[in-house]
């Protein structure tokens, strides 16, 4: 799982996608997430990450993270096919 | 290194909610390394905000419409000619083109140069050939109809599914989703710009532009492309960001390459959700957000004058993403005798040769 190679990501939490113009805000999560998604980690990596630095059970953010890729999905920020 | 003198003449001053390209043409080319410019403003309204805007015009003279012919238009050119000697004109509306591409010739004797597309670049492209243009050049594009008469709207359901695009010959877009909407814009858009009305397969998507200029031997000479963030209810772009859209960027040249471009050029693109592109349009001159281009790092009316003038010009090989424009509208204040001596006379000359009354 990886994000497109042409997104860029501000520190600030401001997305770009260059290919449609579009922009998005991400909460400290979000940014993250999406940070982290930008190195090529994969879901479990990532999963494993969250759960051990905050106070959050597996099934709830497993629920809350998937919920948050099928978003980038639609908006079309992942490499094709993922 | 010193600049170039050069006088250029331009039409399009309407910078009004529906802009012509004048304005931003004259203020790229003023930003040029290259020349030191006077201009000639060429206007068909007097309330046209380019001749009253500090910094654009240097003088402006009032000209025939494209409806009152050839001679018309160049016998005020002649009269304007001998007291300018304009170096280089670049005329701005699609509905004028005919008019200066049919003129070229006299214009060159007269000394004023110009860089047009070719009357067959002009005809293929216009929106009733669009389907042909298609099939020639291996493009997408909507399926077009031209309609003459209420007897081809009711018509229009055997081969359309609605909704559809019906569109002016020049400018003017709508979409209907009814027989009774198609003949409401029908009227509306006949009465405004004559027959034939076009008539377009409506194509879902995100409509994406790019500016583009053609040197006329099939190379780009640079191409921008954009995607309108702000829209006016004319469909005008109020707010755009340029984009890094390689799919779009190779359509551009493959048109360009194959149809021997010559001059500036407006390509209107819808990426459909399975990101094909669909040409909607092509205007044969430079649009009116040209400006976000020069600020993006393509300086394409400059380089358009450096054609006209038979000067090399080197194609730009790259642009800034995310760059982006955002109009605005600003209230002038005009003082009455300038007004009164483009009315009477059809010429006005700088601001500081007047004096309030």
């Amino acid at each position: 799982m990886s994000l497109r190679k042409n997104i860029a990501v501000s520190d600030s939490g401001f997305v770009f996608d260059p290919s449609s113009g579009e922009s998005y805000s991400l909460n400290p999560i979000g940014t993250e997430i999406v940070k982290l998604l930008q190195q090529g980690r994969s879901n479990e990596d990532i999963i494993r990450d969250l759960t051990g630095k905050y106070d959050v059970d597996d099934a709830t953010l497993e629920r809350y993270y998937y919920d948050f890729i099928g978003m980038l999905k639609q908006f079309n920020l992942l490499e094709n096919g993922e | 290194m010193s600049k170039i003198k050069l006088k250029l003449a331009a039409t399009g001053l309407n910078n009004t909610d529906n802009p012509g390209p004048g304005v931003p043409v004259i203020r790229s080319i003023r930003e040029s390394g290259t020349f030191s410019m006077e201009v000639v403003g060429l206007a068909y309204e007097t309330l046209e905000p380019g001749i009253y805007m500090p910094g654009i015009t240097d003088r402006t003279y009032m000209i025939p419409y494209p409806s009152d012919g050839v001679e018309a238009l160049l016998e005020r050119l002649e009269y304007i000619q001998s007291k300018e000697k304009i170096d280089v004109l670049i005329p701005n509306f699609d509905a004028e083109l005919y008019t200066f591409m049919k003129s070229s010739d006299r214009l060159e004797k007269m000394g004023v140069r110009t860089f047009l597309p070719t009357l067959s670049q002009l005809e293929e492209r216009h929106k009733s050939n669009l389907p042909r243009f298609g099939k020639k050049y291996d493009v997408l594009v909507p399926k077009s109809k031209d309609i003459l008469s209420y007897q081809d709207i009711e018509k229009l359901r055997e081969e359309f599914e609605y909704p559809l695009m019906v569109k002016g010959k020049f400018y003017d877009a709508y979409l209907a989703y009814n027989e009774e909407q198609v003949r409401m814009h029908y009227n509306k858009i006949s009465a405004k710009w004559g027959l034939p009305v076009i008539i377009q397969e409506f194509i879902r998507g995100t409509e994406v532009n790019v500016v583009a200029l053609g040197d006329g031997t099939g190379q780009t000479v640079g191409a921008v492309p954009m995607r309108k963030q702000y829209i006016t209810d004319k469909g005008k772009a109020w707010g755009g960001i340029t984009l890094d859209d390689p799919a779009m960027m190779e359509l551009t040249r493959h048109i360009i390459s194959k149809t021997h471009w010559r001059g500036g050029m407006e390509l209107e693109l819808i990426k459909t959700t399975r990101n094909e592109l669909y040409v909607i349009e092509i205007n044969p001159r430079i649009p009116a957000w040209v400006y976000l281009a020069v600020g993006a790092g393509q300086n394409l009316p400059e380089a358009l004058v450096k054609l006209a003038l038979g000067m090399e010009v080197k194609p730009f090989r790259r642009y800034d993403v995310g760059k982006m424009f955002v109009r605005y509208s600003y209230d002038m204040i005009v003082d009455l005798p300038r007004f009164e001596q483009l009315s009477t006379l059809g010429e006005v000359e700088p601001e500081k040769s007047f004096k309030s009354i």
